[in-house]
């Protein structure tokens, strides 16, 4: 029996605001122990280089300098592992915790220092002289490979995915249109650096690390693997944590510094990122480069897509090896009907920072690169944006959809869809074709102002399982624990809503435990858009089983049958509202330490929502500003459990796809050294920046794969800015395929704004 | 990003600063006012001053006060003291609208006018200011007062004529002529962002025709300066768009851009044009 839904589906407030509004938040930086030592690393101010010695003794000698470590010091750790898409040929090139032989970035852990406070630390990392003898650095991915080691070249693996004849499509196809893309590298910059805080209780024999996120419980088993400990007498606590977006939480080499030397001092080990760090040391991310052709018939139906591409992932493999890469490739034909595919990926080393996942990993690129395709085949058939993708868009019939391709383990199944009804809706929220005609008006009046449509699918859910533990306690309240993690994106709200419902009880009466691995042994964590779908499931099917043994416990001591029962606002009640009742509270009382409850949801597939965004642009002819004037986002997530949080979601995302499109850019100079390490030089957009938004969230497809049709949210928001914002420039230009390339600068504007179509 | 050590002097006269600046002027010794540009340059340890000379409670430097010619602004003057008119002359309407332009507000409320001076970012609002209008600048040691005119102030990039014992305690700004005209635009990607090419502008209207005309450029070049070549494009003329879109070519033409990353020279020659035009435009608004 279903509890009627009295949370789920609502735009409740969430429960995570309080000590957050309030100042009470506990972040990394705010955990520390009695007699910690601080841990600064030194890192790499050369791109590529042979590391033939170095000199720490002006270091050790400085009062409060308590040791420092290089590599010899560390040798016996293994290096960093792969959590995911972890190709066996990308083994030589994971990144060891403190350089070896050579030095492959600048920025790179060559050694650290330990000292009595950070303030020394960062003294004495001055003082430690490293000799570094220069060699070329690679910095082109798209270039000449050149040597990693002595035996290894700089492009690990080449990714292959494809399926159907593309050349015979080739052969038969009305036109070919070819387009050269690139996106520019930037990367999720949270509010809150990292930070990592180790502390062994010899009495317990326990090394606890504070300051985890996002996969605790992987983390927590790889860590204690690399330092020859056991997951058993290791844990990994996650505290506030002020943004994720993919690259917070992953091993780095500075948490299992920390570990290692808080079981080799015994002392408490502290290190907390500072931001020059963290735009040189986190991951980067995006930078790929696309040689891409479609094959079409007359009326610009695609028959095939041939794409070649380059992935720039920096110094080394790091935990997500080829995953970005991989979405890429396996994520490019997106809403569109594709019959015949080849995508080629060529895995890139260079002397820059390493790459892992960010939000909307390979999907950012990807989309750009499809929906500029779909522009360029307008183009050429003669046609306008909508009506191309219109015409090729995969119909809500054809669903599910089998894309007969693979990635993250997973057989890519679109499970359920009408992007065509979605395209409706958002073209109409937009006023598209008021929109157009006012846009014609201004240009007339010379105004450089276009509009641009972008399309996606989304991936989410990722399983294969996430276990929840449900329990009332002695006071009546609920505790919910997770195996996932809280990022900022409102976990503790979005269970609770689903288990308050399942139960019969007020959201606000639920705490949900999240990254804590001493609280529940496995956990997945929180990536990929998967946790409201997976703990979210994970979570409901607990609280149902919680909810049956309640009434059978109270069954026995009303003297009654448990149908007769019902749980209102955590009061067990008569159906026929005839007797006496019961509080959760009296019923935990009387049945100490029984009433929990345990459940697992497991999922082999994906599940795949979709959106449409519309922008419309002005571009200041005389410095190439950008102003976005307009931006419309449809996206259909199948259930949503809290409105306002998958807005908020969306709403973050575009904020960090529009940095991606027009601002943010690590960019280098010709030896290697970043030129993007403060925020006066990397350009997160600002509240002035981000323009005003319509957000459309609909619930037209619900999963199949789930009771509730839950779809995930978190990176819809920032999938296709880049594409719209580039459609919308080309308009505004009037001038099809004029963007090729990410970010969008005003020089690059003002560049194709002087210069005659022909020339370029 | 912790800065070295360093030790922090807390005067409370003018002579105090002065004789604690001329100890340890050798030793990199700084003086701290708002520290908006000093601190993160001290985190980053791109500077690591052994001595910071703590001006803030030095009675006296936050003057603020026009004789009927000048506006004298003490070194303590923060930049949010201009959010509102300081005077009914033109000068203080100007000086409002600029201020409106640097950086972001808790910014303003810590960073002062003469530290921005002292500073000399290439870039700097109230730099632009100084030099267009032709501010005097009053440097104090030890070994006396002397004034300091703005053409000869800004040496380059971060680099002014105030020898490391000398203490920037006060800049003078002549007022302006009741039917003066001013006007400002500056370009940056982001609001509150350094600026890629400032312009502030200033004239009277003889008969109609435009006199007395100043041009100055600033994060253009290492240093903001008056551009004779645009001002001469303006004087006698009247305040319409040939003239403008003349002296804002002049101007283009004149610099002698800066280039970094994102910014290559002709693209900068594009945007000093862009922004004198505007600036110019802006003073019939």
């Amino acid at each position: 029996m279903t509890a009627p839904t009295k949370f789920v589906g609502r735009s409740v407030a969430r429960l995570e605001d309080r000590p957050l509004l309030l100042g009470k938040g506990r972040f990394a930086a705010d955990v520390s122990f009695p007699g910690q030592w601080h841990m600064r690393v030194v890192r790499s101010t050369v791109a590529h280089g042979k590391l033939r010695g170095i000199d720490a003794s002006a270091a050790l000698a400085l009062p409060g300098v308590h040791a420092v470590w290089t590599h010899k010091d560390v040798a016996h750790i293994p290096p960093i592992p792969f959590r995911l898409t972890g190709l066996k040929e990308l083994e030589p090139y994971r990144q060891t915790v403190l350089a070896k032989d050579y030095v492959r970035y600048v920025g790179e852990p060559v050694a650290v220092v330990f000292a009595a406070d950070q303030y020394v630390a960062e003294d004495a990392a001055d003082l430690v002289e490293l000799d570094i003898e220069p060699l070329a650095p690679v910095l082109d991915a798209c270039g000449d490979t050149g040597p990693f080691d002595d035996t290894h070249a700089t492009e690990p693996s080449v990714i292959r995915k494809g399926y159907g004849d593309v050349e015979a499509a080739f052969k038969a196809a009305h036109a070919v249109v070819t387009l050269a893309l690139s996106t520019g590298r930037h990367s999720g910059v949270p509010m809150e650096t990292r930070g990592a805080i180790a502390r062994y209780d010899e009495a317990r024999d326990i090394l606890e690390m504070h300051g985890a996120a996002k996969v605790p419980w992987w983390n927590r088993d790889h860590i204690a693997r690399m330092i020859g400990r056991t997951r058993a007498n290791m844990h990994l606590l996650e505290g506030h944590v002020g943004g994720g977006f993919g690259i917070r939480g992953e091993i780095y080499p500075e948490d299992v510094l920390v570990c290692a030397a808080a079981l080799a001092f015994n002392k408490p080990i502290k290190w907390i990122e500072d931001r020059r760090e963290h735009l040189i040391a986190a991951n980067h991310s995006r930078q790929q480069q696309h040689n891409v052709r479609a094959a079409i018939d007359a009326e610009g139906h695609i028959l095939a897509i041939d794409n070649e591409f380059f992935h720039d992932n920096g110094a080394y493999m790091r935990t997500h090896a080829a995953t970005v890469p991989d979405l890429s490739a396996a994520m490019l034909p997106g809403p569109y009907r594709v019959p015949a595919y080849r995508a080629v990926g060529h895995i890139r080393l260079t002397n820059k920072t390493p790459c892992g996942t960010y939000r909307a990993p390979g999907r950012y690129e990807s989309t750009f690169v499809r929906e500029r395709l779909m522009d360029a085949i307008a183009a050429k058939v003669g046609v306008d944006g909508v009506e191309i993708r219109r015409r090729n868009l995969i119909g809500k019939s054809e669903m599910p959809y089998d894309l007969h391709l693979e990635t993250l383990g997973t057989h890519i199944v679109y499970d359920s869809g009408d992007y065509a009804l979605l395209l409706d809706k958002t073209l109409a929220l937009a006023g598209w074709p008021a929109l157009q005609a006012d846009l014609k008006k201004r240009r007339a009046a010379g105004e450089m102002v276009g509009a641009g449509v972008a399309m996606f699918v989304e991936k989410s859910g990722l399983g294969p399982s996430d276990t929840v533990r449900v329990e009332i306690k002695s006071d009546g309240k609920v505790e919910v624990v997770t195996g996932v993690a809280s990022i900022g994106q409102g976990v503790e709200t979005a269970m609770a809503q689903i288990a308050a419902d399942a139960l019969g009880v007020d959201y606000t009466s639920i705490d949900v435990v999240h990254g804590q691995t001493d609280r529940i042994d496995q956990g997945a964590g929180a990536f990929a858009s998967r946790v409201t779908v997976m703990c979210g499931e994970a979570t409901r099917l607990a609280s149902v089983k919680l909810r049956d043994k309640l009434l059978r416990l109270a069954a026995e001591l009303m003297q009654t049958e448990p149908a007769a029962l019902d749980i209102i606002n955590g009061e067990i009640v008569r159906r026929d509202s005839t007797g006496p009742s019961m509080t959760l509270a009296e019923l935990a009382q009387a049945r100490p330490g029984e009433l929990s409850a345990e459940d697992t949801f497991l999922s082999s597939h994906m599940v795949y929502p979709y959106g449409v965004h519309v922008a419309a642009v002005k571009v200041d002819t005389d410095t190439g500003a950008v102003a976005v004037e307009r931006y419309v986002i449809g996206y259909d997530v199948g259930k949503a459990v809290n409105p306002r949080l998958v807005e908020s979601q969306i709403a973050g995302g575009l904020a960090q796809g529009l940095g991606g499109a027009l601002l943010e850019e690590f960019v280098y100079d010709d030896n290697g050294e970043p030129l993007a390490v403060t925020f006066a030089d990397y350009l997160m957009p600002t509240a002035r920046e981000v323009p005003a938004m319509s957000i459309l969230v609909t619930e037209d497809a619900p999963s199949p794969l789930n009771p509730m049709g839950l779809k995930g949210a978190g990176e819809g928001g920032a999938n296709p800015v880049g594409a719209v914002l580039a459609s919308a420039l080309d308009d505004a230009l009037q001038r099809p395929g004029a963007i090729v390339d990410l970010p969008v600068t005003p020089q690059r504007l003002v560049r194709l704004v002087k210069t005659p179509p022909a020339s370029i | 990003m912790k800065p070295a050590p360093f030790v922090r002097h807390v005067p409370r006269t003018l002579q105090q600063a002065l004789a604690i600046l001329s100890q340890v002027a050798g030793q990199d010794g700084r003086i701290l006012a708002g520290g908006q540009s000093l601190v993160p340059i001290m985190a980053f340890r791109l500077a690591k001053p052994a001595h910071l000379i703590d001006i803030n409670e030095v009675a006296g430097l936050d003057r603020l006060e026009s004789d009927g010619k000048v506006l004298s602004i003490g070194a303590r003057v923060r930049h949010a003291a201009f959010h509102a008119p300081v005077t009914d002359n033109r000068l203080a309407a100007l000086l409002t609208y600029v201020a409106r332009h640097i950086a972001h507000y808790p910014i303003r409320m810590r960073g002062t006018f003469c530290g921005s001076l002292a500073h000399a970012d290439p870039a700097s609002e109230w730099c632009l200011t100084a030099a267009t209008l032709g501010a005097t600048m009053v440097a104090m040691s030890q070994r006396g007062t002397r004034e300091i005119a703005a053409s000869d102030f800004f040496e380059g990039i971060m680099s002014t004529a105030l020898a490391d014992d000398e203490l920037l305690a006060e800049v003078r700004l002549p007022l302006l002529t009741p039917d003066a005209k001013f006007g400002f635009y500056e370009f940056n990607r982001r609001a509150g962002d350094f600026a890629m090419a400032a312009s502030l502008v200033t004239y009277s209207l003889v008969n109609g025709k435009m006199a007395q005309a100043r041009v100055g450029v600033g994060g253009a070049e290492p240093s903001p300066r008056r551009i004779e070549e645009a001002e001469a494009a303006l004087n006698g003329q009247s305040p319409d768009d040939d003239a403008f879109r003349a002296a804002a070519q002049a101007a283009s033409d004149a610099v002698d851009p800066l280039e970094d990353h994102q910014t290559n020279a002709e693209y900068r020659r594009d945007l000093v044009r862009v922004v004198v035009r505007r600036a110019l435009e802006h003073s019939l608004t």
